[in-house]
């Protein structure tokens, strides 16, 4: 390769020369334009971030009604918007464990009772003031009050007492819990001045960019925060624009109007990765798709019929037919790879005899109900439909009834014996557990209560012993994949694209758009 | 009195009263819905306490009658109130969605009404000939489409492809007229396919009806050409016909448009109706519905009362 073709490179990937053009002059010397893509993406890369421009992305998620307070945050467009002028203390960190943000260090009581999170000083929010340890106790105090209506108030719940010492801000629980630090990475638990008390929309942080123009549903304007405390964040100016129609998010990737997208649909990621320019990411995450039944009610409460469902789930043509294989198949436990302290479990598969056996053995002979909807999870329809199939060769007999989308969460899902549902999962295997398969849970969607789940699962919490952790939940994990009320067939891939135009992607940053932080990570290439 | 005033003080009180019935009917509606807004707003992560919480903050404890009282005293006020999802002011934030939508529905009729009407009057004019049933053939066809289909194939082509146009219609304050004629370019391009059979089949018909008159042949004798017969005997005549499917195309412009506002992610009045409607939030359903309405009454009512003053037997009524 000669100096010249590495010189227009370097100066392609630097911004100095557009794109286009160095593809004509690498053609010029003789290059072919694939090898030149090829040559100008590493050479990007070598070059490092680039400072300036404006990142556009194309979000979907979002509605006109949307209210800018973190506590209220509930789609993905809501998540980003307060990522990018808010931060939490702590956070996950691309490819595993915990990245220090407002918190410079935590440390905690033998017993992981009482913890201690040192604050970061000499940092300031939007407005001028400094932070302060009170700032982070007004902003949980908002999050766990008796009148809040956060969607965090579940995970706050376990608080006994807080308070602030100097920049120390100190937790302690009313039952330890080795976990906490995770459970503070949640996304509505971004610190305000005074907790957001005096106006919780106001969208005053700490965060790497500041909220410039607002309007629900439709765009949202950013300019970097030149006084963040380490710098964060490459371009000037970030802009995102609400694209919920999936043809039109698409469109706008592959006409260059914005320079990223989420949720790229399953369907049609194949076809978006082979258009030139554009990049199609996918990464496994802890969300998945369930058939959920009350293992509490007739006939779900006979364990031969709840294995004779299991057996009778063909999990791998659901992960080619629903997700287009942008997924993994799942074992009737809601862990995955994702989760810290995984253990592997044997795979059940798809055995119509096993599921023949069973359903002769548990007596019963009438169909089974199962209650679905479009927006239980995408193609749910589809899958209940590939499910009595597959239970059909079984001779277990399934009967499927649609469900209006309107009401079904609150109508269907918890209330009904069996449906289709999803989850997206929670940053640790306590959390999933304590949320939906805990015998007091709020969300026990399943009825599963056991005495001896319950009790590791409450011992797991204050072992702070990691080997003894991960025996305990895999323990768990094998209750729950025998005995519990899940069917979950599989995970769903996050996937996402950018073109071109901006570079940075790092794939093994967690959840979608690399955890969202996606426009604050990565930088316009010019 | 002027019984074109009496005519126009009878249809306003009518539409007035109409409105109030709508209002009622939209409330009622959105009562009847399963789920509430404070179940819409928490999703499925709502815990029993911040329901309750939220639903006490919002008052959706008491009683509906109460809540449609108090919404249609602040109305008489000129106060729509603040939306329950991000209490935001809807006056403010539905200003400029209607601006919005209007916007787009100007630019659309602007473009589609002078040109339906042209090309009616050319389809008379060569009647049963090729450019006749080549612009009947043409837009029956645009009108039968969906109409996301012809975006989507607008947008794919035109945006894509060919790069003229952007497949994002969201337009905002930062931009100059220019700009923003630019970025609704294929929105518009849609809503005047979708719009432009209907008002040129009536303009068709209305002429042809109107052409077959004692006094058309008198002018033909006369030995005016074709054309002007068209236009100073015949459309005069067929104004009110015209005008009547105008009327009901432009309403179908400013209340219908929420799906090419969907596929073109145009920040218009109709996308965000769709989303408080899926979230339950009442005062603002019912801000929006009552503008719709007003909007359908409204043109409705200029459209009777146009055809009713070109009219000289329904001016002078014995």
């Amino acid at each position: 390769m000669n100096d010249e073709l590495k010189y227009l490179s370097l100066r392609a990937a630097t911004g100095r020369l557009s794109r286009r053009s160095f593809l004509g002059r690498a053609g010029a010397l003789g290059l072919s334009a694939v090898a030149a893509n090829t040559m100008l993406a590493g050479a990007v890369k070598a070059a490092g971030p680039q400072k300036g421009g404006t990142i556009k992305v194309g979000i979907s998620g979002g509605g006109s009604s949307d209210s800018l307070d973190p506590a209220l945050s509930a789609n993905q467009t809501q998540g980003m918007v307060s990522r990018m002028w808010g931060e939490p203390l702590v956070e996950l960190k691309a490819g595993g464990g915990l990245e220090m943000r407002l918190a410079e260090e935590f440390s905690s009581s033998p017993d992981a009772r009482v913890w201690t999170f040192k604050i970061r000083s000499g940092v300031s929010f939007s407005n001028g003031k400094p932070l302060t340890a009170e700032d982070v106790m007004a902003t949980m105090e908002r999050h766990s009050g008796e009148d809040t209506k956060s969607g965090a108030l579940g995970i706050m719940r376990g608080i006994k007492a807080m308070r602030a010492e100097g920049m120390d801000f100190v937790i302690e629980l009313e039952t330890a819990n080795a976990d906490l630090p995770y459970l503070l990475t949640d996304y509505h638990l971004l610190i305000q001045p005074n907790g957001g008390n005096d106006d919780p929309t106001a969208a005053i942080g700490t965060g790497p960019y500041v909220l410039k123009s607002v309007e629900p549903g439709v765009r949202f304007v950013f300019e970097h925060n030149a006084n963040h405390w380490n710098g964060e964040g490459h371009a000037s100016t970030v802009e995102l624009t609400v694209i919920n129609d999936d043809t039109a998010r698409m469109a706008a990737l592959q006409s260059g109007q914005v320079h990223m997208v989420n949720r790229v649909p399953p369907r049609t990621a194949g076809l978006v990765s082979r258009v030139p320019g554009v990049n199609v990411h996918s990464k496994s995450g802890p969300g998945h798709y369930v058939f959920i039944a009350h293992v509490d009610t007739d006939p779900f409460s006979n364990q031969d019929v709840m294995l004779a469902l299991k057996y009778g789930m063909n999990r791998q043509e659901m992960v080619d037919k629903i997700l287009f294989g942008y997924g993994t198949v799942g074992n009737d436990i809601p862990i995955n790879a994702s989760y810290p302290l995984f253990t592997d479990l044997p795979q059940r598969e798809y055995d119509p005899e096993k599921a023949a056996h069973h359903w002769k053995k548990s007596g019963h002979d009438q169909p089974v109900l199962l209650r679905t909807s479009d927006n239980s999870f995408p193609g749910a329809p589809d899958a209940a439909a590939l499910f009595q199939q597959s239970l059909s060769q079984a001779g277990v007999p399934l009967e499927i009834k649609r469900e209006p989308n309107d009401g079904y969460w609150s109508e269907v899902w918890n209330k009904q014996p069996f449906c289709t549902s999803y989850w997206s999962g929670r940053p640790v295997q306590d959390q999933m557990y304590s949320t939906a398969y805990l015998s007091s849970a709020d969300w026990n969607d399943t009825r599963f209560k056991n005495e001896q789940f319950d009790q590791l699962l409450v011992a797991a919490r204050a072992e702070l012993d990691e080997g003894k952790r991960k025996q305990m939940y895999a323990d768990m994990g094998m209750i729950l994949h025998n005995e519990g009320g899940l069917i979950c067939p599989m995970f769903n891939d996050f996937v996402d694209a950018h073109n071109d135009g901006v570079a940075g992607w790092d794939a093994s940053a967690g959840f979608s758009m690399m955890n969202l932080y996606a426009p604050v990570k990565m930088w316009v290439t010019g | 009195m002027n019984p074109a005033l009496k005519l126009v003080a009878q249809r306003l009180a009518l539409g007035i009263l109409l409105l109030f019935l709508v209002s009622i009917l939209i409330f009622v509606g959105t009562i009847i819905l399963p789920g509430d807004v404070a179940q819409s707003i928490l999703g499925q992560s709502a815990t029993p306490e911040a329901l309750a919480n939220l639903r006490e903050e919002l008052g959706l404890n008491e009683p509906a009658l109460q809540r449609y009282l108090n919404w249609l005293g602040g109305l008489l006020q000129g106060d729509l109130g603040t939306a329950l999802t991000n209490g935001q002011d809807i006056a403010a934030s539905l200003g400029g969605r209607l601006k919005n939508t209007l916007f787009l529905a100007f630019w659309a009729a602007i473009v589609s009404v002078p040109l339906a009407i042209f090309l009616g009057l050319l389809a008379v004019r060569y009647r049963e000939r090729w450019p006749d049933k080549l612009i009947s053939a043409v837009t029956l066809a645009s009108i039968s489409i969906p109409e996301f289909l012809i975006g989507y194939v607008l947008m794919y082509f035109i945006g894509v492809k060919l790069g003229w146009a952007p497949t994002v219609a969201t337009i905002h304050d930062g931009m100059s007229l220019g700009q923003k004629l630019n970025t609704i370019a294929l929105p518009v391009s849609v809503l005047t396919l979708v719009v432009l059979a209907h008002m040129m089949r009536m303009t068709r018909a209305a002429i042809l009806n109107v052409m077959q008159s004692a006094y058309i042949e008198t002018a033909e004798l006369k030995g005016l050409s074709m054309f002007l017969i068209i236009w100073k005997h015949a459309f005069p005549n067929s104004i009110a016909p015209i005008v009547n499917v105008v009327m009901l195309n432009l309403a179908y412009l400013v209340v219908g448009v929420v799906v090419i506002e969907v596929v073109f992610t145009y920040p218009g009045m109709g996308q965000y109706l769709v989303d408080h409607v899926s979230k339950r939030d009442i005062p603002v359903v019912q801000a929006c519905g009552l503008i719709f309405a007003a909007v359908y009454i409204g043109l409705n009512m200029v459209a009777d009362i146009v055809s009713i003053l070109a009219n000289p037997r329904l001016r002078h009524p014995k």
